[in-house]
């Protein structure tokens, strides 16, 4: 039996401009099979990862957003938004994709995974990891 | 003169300097992550109504599309073109400015 401890991804960059988004969420995934306590922050163009909508059609693009709907599956259910990144870009928790997970302690109630955090308490989240992934 | 910019202005300085560089008159194309300069209220609204003043600003729809923004919350005055569009902006200007 091994110690559980405080995974913290961070994701920074926008999906499709970059692979960092895409590959990210992977390793997560696959992180999620360790049984750690795992929480991802969304930090300026991170947080355009999250949005609402994407649809690569005519892009010839994989439209890897709906993956983000499985990491309640998986007990990835803290999601950490930055507010301030939000309103810089224009958007706010609406233009987000609604993502949800089932607490199996509360009678499986449908719970919100997004959290819409300020910098100060980003900046406590991060400080209470013991392990912070970068992407 | 056509100019693009396929980096996001929240990541890189593309933007500004093509911005600070691009003379009246002259196109210029968002695409990839560029496209997202061209949302309306954010920091960088602003500068992009400005720059329309002097400049045709377009987006390129399939990469709006992909990052799932509407052509409702782009900066008033901004065209979305599509691939077809790009290529008429590209063989119409005497030159490619690429801000990379």
């Amino acid at each position: 039996m091994s110690e559980t401890k405080k995974f913290m991804y961070v994701n920074r960059h926008a999906p499709y401009g970059t692979v960092y988004a895409l590959e990210g969420l992977e390793v997560v995934l696959i992180g999620a099979a360790f049984e750690q306590e795992v929480s991802m922050a969304f930090i300026g163009d991170g947080v355009f990862q999250l949005k609402q909508g994407q649809d690569t059609v005519d892009s010839d693009m994989k439209n890897f957003s709906p993956a983000y709907r499985a990491l309640g599956d998986y007990e990835v259910n803290r999601l950490y938004v930055e507010r301030d990144s939000l309103e810089e870009r224009g958007l706010n928790e609406d233009d987000l994709m609604p993502l949800t997970w089932e607490d199996e302690d509360d009678d499986w109630a449908e719970k919100k995974s997004i959290h819409i955090v300020s910098r100060a308490q980003l900046a406590d989240l991060l400080e209470e990891q013991d392990v912070i992934l970068n992407f | 003169m056509l100019h693009t910019v396929n980096k996001s202005p929240y990541d890189s300085s593309s933007l500004r300097t093509c911005l600070s560089l691009a003379k009246s008159g002259s196109d210029l194309l968002l695409i990839e992550d560029g496209v997202y300069g061209a949302l309306s209220g954010s920091v960088h609204s602003d500068s992009i109504a400005e720059a329309l003043n002097s400049l045709k600003v377009y987006a390129l729809g399939p990469d709006l599309k992909a990052r799932g923004i509407s052509e409702d919350r782009l900066v008033s005055g901004i065209q979305v073109v599509g691939y077809d569009g790009f290529v008429e902006l590209a063989t119409g200007n005497d030159k490619v400015q690429s801000w990379l």
